[in-house]
């Protein structure tokens, strides 16, 4: 996902928040993964907007994708330049109406984010992890979340909510703990990776690994492999966008020149773009984390996880109703890969609702301010709510 | 002649008749529901559980608001995924004129539900007939509004043809009305006498199996 929010003009926001801690999986109750290696003690970030109703069943969790934080929505203090990623999504009478629900987000098991992942300490050592920490999947990540949801002492999330890697999040919501959740909201997602998604994954993670830099995941306290970095964001940079979405952004002009250089510097806006967006990701993430989350998207798949083969299979443990959206321009989570999902659900005689969103910019339509995205989730969101009174 | 006059006079008067035949808190698919005003009629009146599909973005997104569950999706290729008997009705309203394979999608709507609901537009009426023989164009009604060449009717369907197509195709017709009315007037009139002649609509619940 890209970063889009600047500070919003319209005032209507959930205001001052705060990042809080939670730790769990303390030795000897380490946290088993799927990998078979234990992992402890796992501390999660997150963040809360929103009161819990009495009956605690207003609760919305919302999972970020691959760069994103437990920061959805709000500014940490008077002077924040940025509210959260989701701003325009999340706050009082919004899409995600703070005034009606309970919102928690939480930063991914493997991020860099403030939760526990391969920059953080290894107890067992007293130095960063690095390629030390084990290799974690979707479905660990949400096994830490449901922790934190017990934690918070909820029984059932009223709505899982998530886009890309967020939304394989949700999807494995669905079938690793049903009933623990009332509805579902996967947005530009796919049931597995396909060959592209991974391809592009894999680029990413070997410019990273061919960063001198790097040294085999042990840098910290040393020159960071922000080179790598930065080429496998501008990878991730093009995935995002769409030929359309680059042609009306970019097209062929060029970046403060009124011809070429004839030599190797950022000629084009689009390559100028691309370097920028490259050199401000270094600053706030870890490569190592980069490469653990990619890695366990690429591992994620529905239909190997519930060992049954097929997805219709997996999702007959589902219980959740869903609302599935997909965006016409997306090619990293074409629309083909929401549909398979939909049918899956139908078979099983789902509680589905489907809309593909005709959105010229790409992967990234779902973070972009769209009125239809915003219609959708809260007419989605008042109905499940409205069925559980 | 019969003027039928129903409580709840928001839905147009043929949905009025379609859900008048809908059982309480039964489950029911809408093949091109639009924005969904009958399936929400039935969420609402009569505790039914609705699920609607519809190829319109805008319509999909205005059902979602409503509340309702719908899919996005071509009806021909939706139906499909759905296992035997899924629904108690599958109601297709004011398509049927437009369904490249009506054999098909009417099968398919059998296997998926327990029983289908079927309206059009009927071609017989006679205002049809009079408008070909004096004028000798394509007729245009309010029912038909379209010219040959931007018309998304490609099924030219009469009452009779429809009885004879069950017939054909192997399903039943458990019960039809046939009613005059411009299909936006909440009101509307049963026709009983010289109903092929006489009505604009007509609309049939079909059952598995021949008659």
């Amino acid at each position: 996902m890209s970063e889009y929010i600047e500070h919003d003009k319209t005032g209507v926001s959930v205001g001052i928040v705060e990042k809080k801690f939670f730790t769990f999986a303390q030795p000897p109750k380490e946290m088993t993964l799927e990998n078979g290696s234990t992992l402890g003690p796992v501390t999660l970030a997150y963040e809360t907007y929103g009161e819990l109703n009495p009956d605690r069943s207003n609760a919305v969790l919302i999972m970020h994708a691959l760069s994103g934080d437990s920061h959805a929505a709000g500014y940490y203090n008077n002077d924040d330049a940025k509210p959260g990623w989701w701003e325009i999504m999340v706050g009082p009478g919004r899409g995600i109406d703070t005034n009606k629900y309970f919102v928690i987000c939480s930063n991914i098991l493997g991020s860099c984010m403030g939760s526990t992942g391969p920059g953080s300490i290894n107890p067992e050592t007293s130095k960063p992890f690095g390629l030390d920490f084990p290799v974690v999947t979707i479905g660990d990540m949400v096994t830490a979340q449901k922790a934190l949801i017990d934690h918070l002492d909820i029984e059932r999330v009223l709505s899982v909510v998530g886009g890309s890697i967020g939304g394989l999040q949700v999807l494995e919501w669905c079938l690793r703990y049903p009933n623990r959740i009332v509805s579902a909201i996967p947005l530009a997602t796919t049931p597995k990776h396909s060959a592209l998604t991974i391809a592009f994954n894999e680029v990413a993670r070997q410019a990273i690994m061919a960063d001198p830099n790097w040294n085999n995941g042990h840098y910290y306290g040393g020159a960071k492999p922000d080179l790598g970095l930065a080429v496998a964001r501008m990878i991730g940079h093009i995935t995002y966008l769409s030929d359309e979405s680059m042609r009306h952004k970019f097209g062929r002009r060029l970046q403060d020149r009124s011809d070429f250089s004839f030599n190797f510097d950022a000629d084009f806006q689009v390559e100028s773009y691309l370097r920028y967006q490259g050199s401000k990701f270094v600053e706030r993430f870890d490569a190592n984390s980069f490469l653990y989350i990619t890695k366990a998207a690429d591992y994620f798949d529905l239909t190997r996880q519930y060992d049954s083969g097929s997805l219709v299979k997996a999702f007959s443990r589902a219980m959740a109703k869903f609302l599935v959206v997909s965006f016409t321009s997306d090619w990293l989570y074409p629309t083909y890969q929401s549909k398979a999902i939909v049918k899956a659900m139908k078979k099983n005689g789902l509680d589905v609702s489907f809309c593909e969103i005709e959105a010229d910019w790409g992967h990234d339509a779902f973070l972009l301010p769209n009125e239809r995205l915003t219609a959708l989730i809260k007419g989605f969101l008042e109905r499940v709510y409205n069925e559980t009174e | 002649m019969s003027t039928m006059k129903q409580n709840d006079s928001k839905i147009r008067f043929d949905l009025q008749i379609i859900a008048s035949w809908i059982e309480p808190r039964s489950k029911v698919l809408g093949l091109g529901c639009g924005e969904g005003e009958l399936l929400h009629f039935l969420k609402k009146n009569k505790g039914v559980t609705c699920t609607g599909i519809e190829l319109n973005e805008d319509k999909v997104a205005k059902c979602v608001e409503k509340g309702l569950t719908v899919i996005q999706g071509d009806i021909n290729e939706e139906v499909l995924d759905y296992p035997d008997d899924a629904f108690d009705y599958v109601i297709l309203s004011q398509t049927l004129q437009q369904i490249y394979e009506p054999g098909e999608l009417i099968r398919s709507m059998l296997r998926i539900g327990k029983r289908g609901v079927v309206s059009f537009p009927s071609f017989s009426h006679w205002s049809v007939r009079l408008q070909l023989l004096i004028t000798g164009h394509a007729p245009i009604t309010k029912e038909l509004p379209y010219g040959w060449h931007n018309t998304p009717n490609i099924r030219v369907i009469a009452l009779k043809d429809f009885r004879r197509f069950s017939r054909e195709t192997g399903f039943s017709i458990l019960r039809e009305v046939a009613i005059n009315t411009d299909h936006h007037e909440k009101s509307g009139n049963i026709i009983k006498l010289f109903a092929n002649l006489r009505a604009t609509y007509g609309i049939f619940l079909i059952g598995k199996g021949k008659q």
